[in-house]
């Protein structure tokens, strides 16, 4: 859990003091956030290639104004089930070491800019998958938003 | 200016200005990794310029270059003293490029008290002695100044540099002293940043002005984003040109028209700034070598093969370093001095030869000499000296395990530090700068032998033409080079998809190929081949191993950029990148290399014995031969060499012709002659006729047969000979006795032309199986005198050529008896002949010419260049006869 500190640090470098900005989205009606500044794209519905042999959160690649894109299928990163067939479903891309990265999801919302007061740590008893995605929790009006670390969800040699 | 040289300043120039900024780190932070890459860069300057003849900056740099490998070491602690004197180093290095630049010479002048200083900081007492220089220089500094900045300046107007020289010249030592050190002692009190600006831009200046005239340096960054851009473009286009296909008499047809072909020409324009031949990557190498071999007083043949092999510059850039280390490497420690070699039993002259090739997607580099080999004792001292191993794991390692340590940091053998190498930068570097590209470097040594380094660089931003394929609904592309040939398998097609055990197998002509079903590899679906209407096979070679791989349906071949798959996904070995096709999908790329090593063939890609020679004693022990089974003339089983049959025909009875009472077909535009297997012809009196096509150059002819019962594989191991014209004895074919025919016997019949006289018997049967060369570049002949003489009780190989053949000779093969063609592409039977009598092993080894043309003047010429004996090409019985004499007057002589 020590990690949380020193990133929040940095977000809070960048953006206004003590206030960190989100991108939210939607998977199977709970909210989640990464910080604005690794999103490069926000897509609808693509084109995906599959990848055969590829670990199974891995749903395939995508041209984005001609650079490849691994799309990975959140809900399936989170043992959530599979996105139902007439859910077109979103992606938002992150980009990881230069890699860019299609995130699957059901949703996205809008950019929510949130005080730093308002983080928790992780409560120990969320399962430990999710556990092992989350760098914390936003106490948010009405509903939770959990903020996704991207670096350890795109982290296939741990989990593996 | 020589090209060498401007490379070199440009190189050097590059070097310098990365290093003033590295150094300045150091002092903040004296990380190793930081340290590791100053010292190579001052490494690389001194190795360069030491070749280049330059020896007052090879005596600075290796100065410099002393100091820093003691800090490395850890015996010297970084310092601001220390660093200030480096940096000193570095601009005396810059202050004599300056002048090479201007006047192609180091200027004059003596570095010996800067050098003295370096030195004393190497050996420790450097305190003391940096101290007074230091306080001296800027005293000095406000005077010598403007001795820099007029130095170029009175260039243009002057261009004899001798007005600015005399100064030094009249008294060398304390004025020529000040003036290098210019530049330094005035930023010396300065902060760093600063200091770090102004050197940099007393290089830059001096430097502009001559290269840039000539080329342009580009950011590979750039060109891979106008790549990007370019590739966008091609897709947009191909976008429009849909939209447009539609209409027929759209105004926007003509300038689309011509907007295409822009777009075309500007991706292949862009595309070929990328690309370089790897031979410019070489190019300074045979100087440097030459260099050497003045230099280490060794005689060194460098050879280089594959130069016109293209790579993308970027990873050009990135393995030309690491190149010249290790061609440094093996002429240095590879090879042998003379004496040396002399005593060994080896040539004088040492090779060293590079070779670089495309290969199952890659990019093979080898560098290989014939020196010595690596010093498998000193590599284990070293390992256990430096802690890398313990004596006790070093017993359990293999020696080419063993081998593997010298790519570990720090780590170099020699014994003695030369100027040239020998200071355990190398190697590490060469595998990490590898590695970066995510290449492989591998090491084969052997002792006395020499060594050979193979790069294998993936195609990671290189560009290649690639077949597309479709399987289970995905498409992949397969790159063109390992794709030999396809074949169509339909339901009802002559050769079907065999299982033996659940493994799929097609036979293919005369071999069996192995299959890799892509579906089943790949998980696509779970279902079989079966069902499908057709289904393709990629006949795919890698190395040596030829597969084939079933897929669904095949595409058109495209030129694809290669991209690396991204690094979650590294670990699947059956691709090799991905890519954008022209429509604009991503697809990915298969690599033959990982499926052949998925399918368990990996052992057999490193094959070394890559040649083609067919070792047709085997097929005598274990090895299997295609038979074609078929009855003809009685209900008995026959069977001919599958390799000797060029195809299966089945002419309709009433298309049969007589001329001379001759029956005969017209196929494929000439006349086919067709002969019966017991002589009287026995036709069915309607419907079709199975017939074995026989052909050869320009000769056809058809046996006739009542059926053709199969193909097989099995050992052709004759058991009882026979007498009978056109029989060559009997053999247990999958379990039934068959009769081999003799395809030979019947040519003739045909075509007078093809033999002289039907062989009634042959020669005396020999036991102690002498082994026949056999030279012939018609696979026909190879495949029809192979079985012929293995009967006789010889040892046959069969080769294509002359050059294999001298090859063979090369690696050690011994023969009682060479039997050549004459009329061959490339080296022709005289003058292999020729060859082989002038030296070697095969001097006394009886040769026979073989040939159709044998006219007295052939036989008094063939004599000359020393056949032994020249006989008719299809004159089987007097070959067989000339065999046995031969061999008995040499066993006679024995």
């Amino acid at each position: 859990m020590n990690q949380i500190v020193p990133a929040k640090r940095q977000g809070t470098d960048l953006a206004a003091p003590e206030m960190q900005d989100y991108v939210t989205m939607l998977i199977e009606g709970q909210m989640f956030g990464i910080p604005v500044l690794t999103v490069q794209d926000v897509l609808g519905a693509q084109k995906i290639t599959r990848i055969p042999l590829a670990p199974r959160e891995v749903a395939g690649s995508l041209n984005l104004r001609g650079r490849i894109v691994t799309a990975i299928d959140v809900r399936l990163r989170l043992d959530l089930p599979r996105r139902r067939e007439e859910d077109k479903g979103m992606s938002v891309v992150v980009d990881m070491g230069g890699e860019l990265y299609s995130l699957m999801v059901d949703s996205v919302g809008e950019v929510l800019s949130l005080p730093a007061a308002k983080f928790e740590r992780n409560p120990p008893t969320l399962d430990p998958k999710w556990r092992e995605f989350s760098m914390g929790i936003y106490r948010l009006e009405g509903k939770l938003l959990v903020v996704l670390d991207v670096a350890k969800l795109l982290d296939f040699t741990r989990s593996e | 200016m020589d090209d060498l040289l401007s490379e070199f300043l440009t190189e050097t120039s590059e070097s310098l200005s990365v290093l003033d900024v590295e150094l300045v780190k150091l002092e903040q932070n004296p990380e190793p990794a930081i340290l590791q890459n100053i010292f190579r860069l001052v490494h690389t300057i001194k190795g360069t310029c030491g070749f280049l003849g330059l020896p007052r900056l090879e005596h600075v740099a290796h100065a410099g270059e002393n100091v820093l490998g003691k800090i490395r070491d850890g015996e010297l602690e970084v310092t601001p003293d220390a660093v200030t004197l480096i940096l000193q180093a570095i601009d005396r290095i810059k202050l004599i490029l300056g002048h090479l630049e201007q006047h192609e010479c180091e200027p004059e002048g003596n570095d010996s008290e800067l050098i003295a200083r370096l030195n004393a900081m190497a050996e420790g007492r450097a305190a003391p002695a940096a101290e007074a220089p230091a306080a001296a220089a800027p005293a000095a500094a406000p005077e010598p100044e403007p001795a820099p900045a007029a130095a170029p300046q009175p260039q243009p107007v002057q261009p004899e540099p001798v007005a600015a020289q005399p100064e030094p010249a009249a008294e060398p030592e304390p004025v020529e002293m000040p003036a290098p050190k210019a530049n330094v002692p005035a930023p010396t009190p300065q902060p760093p940043a600063v200091r770090e600006a102004a050197p940099a831009v007393a290089a830059e200046a001096p430097k502009e002005s001559a290269v840039a005239a000539q080329t342009i340096r580009v950011n590979v960054e750039l060109l891979e984003n106008l790549m990007t851009l370019v590739s966008e473009l091609v897709l947009t286009r191909n976008q429009l040109l849909q939209m447009v296909r539609g209409r027929d008499d759209s105004e926007f047809t003509a300038p689309l028209q011509r907007l295409s072909h822009i777009t075309t020409d500007l991706q292949e324009g862009v595309m070929k700034t990328r690309m370089q031949p790897i031979g410019n990557a070489w190019a300074k190498l045979p100087r440097i070598v030459r260099d050497l071999s003045v230099e280490m007083n060794k005689k060194i043949d460098l050879q280089m093969l594959g130069a016109e092999t293209e790579l993308d510059r970027q990873v050009l850039e990135l393995i030309k370093d690491p190149l010249t280390h290790m061609v440094r490497n093996s002429a240095d420690h590879g090879l042998e001095g003379p004496e040396e070699r002399k005593r060994a039993g080896k040539p004088e002259v040492g090779k060293v030869v590079l070779n670089a090739y495309h290969e199952g997607g890659h990019i093979i580099i080898e560098i290989s000499d014939d020196g010595r080999g690596l010093n498998l004792d000193r590599i284990r001292a070293k390992a256990v000296a430096n802690g890398l191993a313990t004596e006790a794991e070093l017993d359990a390692m293999t020696n080419q395990q063993i081998y593997q340590f010298i790519f570990k940091a720090g780590f170099s053998t020699a014994e003695k530090v030369t100027s040239v190498s020998g200071r355990g930068v190398g190697m590490d570097v060469v595998r990490t700068n590898i590695e970066r590209i995510g290449g492989t470097v591998e090491l084969k040594s052997q002792p006395g032998k020499g060594s050979t380094f193979v790069i294998k660089i993936p195609l990671t931003l290189a560009i290649v033409s690639a077949l597309i394929v479709e399987c289970a609904g995905e498409r992949f592309a397969i790159p063109q080079i390992s794709v030999l040939e396809l074949v169509r398998v339909t339901n009802n097609s002559e050769h079907g998809i065999e299982m033996i055990n659940n493994a799929p197998v097609l036979r293919l002509r005369d071999r069996l190929l192995p299959l890799v079903s892509l579906k089943k590899l790949l998980r696509l679906s779970d279902e079989g081949e079966g069902e499908r209407q057709e289904t393709f096979i990629v006949v795919t070679q890698v190395g040596t191993y030829t597969f084939g791989i079933i897929v669904d349906r095949v595409f058109d071949t495209e030129e694809i950029v290669v991209k690396p798959v991204a690094p979650i996904l590294r670990h699947i070995t059956m691709f090799s990148g991905n890519t954008i096709l022209g429509d604009g999908s991503v697809i990915m790329i298969l690599d033959p290399n990982g499926i052949a090593g998925a399918t368990g063939e990996s052992g057999m890609l490193g094959g070394a014995q890559a040649t083609d020679t067919q070792l047709v004693r085997d097929s005598h022990a274990e090895a299997k031969t295609s038979l074609l089974v078929f009855r003809a003339g009685g209900s008995d089983l026959k069977a001919v060499p599958l390799a000797l049959v060029a195809r299966l025909e089945e002419i309709d009875v009433a298309e049969v012709e007589y001329s001379h009472g001759k029956p005969m077909v017209q196929y494929r535009g000439h006349l086919m002659p067709l002969i019966s297997i017991d002589g009287s012809t026995q036709f069915r009196d309607e419907g079709r006729q199975p017939v074995l096509v026989f052909s050869d150059r320009e000769h056809t002819m058809g046996l006739v047969v009542n059926e053709i019962v199969d193909i097989v594989e099995d050992r052709l191991k004759v058991e009882l000979r026979t007498d009978q014209p056109g029989v060559i004895g009997t053999a247990v074919i999958v379990g039934k006795a068959t009769t081999i025919v003799d395809a030979g016997y019947y040519l003739p019949q045909a075509f007078g032309d093809w033999f002289g006289n039907p062989a009634k018997e042959y020669g005396e049967e020999e036991h102690l199986q002498p082994r026949i060369l056999l030279v012939d570049d018609s696979p026909f002949f190879r495949n029809l005198l192979t079985p012929l003489l293995s009967v006789a009780g010889f040892d046959v190989i069969a080769v294509e050529g002359a050059d294999r053949a001298l090859a063979m000779r090369e690696q050690g093969h011994d023969f009682d008896l060479i039997i050549s063609d004459i009329e061959m592409p490339g080296m022709n039977g005289f003058d292999f002949a020729a060859a082989v009598r002038s030296d070697g092993r095969w001097q006394a080894i009886p040769l026979v010419a073989l040939s159709s043309h044998a006219t007295d003047k052939d036989f008094e010429r063939g004599r000359t260049v020393g056949f032994n004996d020249y006989v008719a090409k299809f004159d089987r019985d007097s070959l067989l006869q000339t065999i046995s004499q031969l061999l008995a007057a040499v066993k006679g002589a024995a």
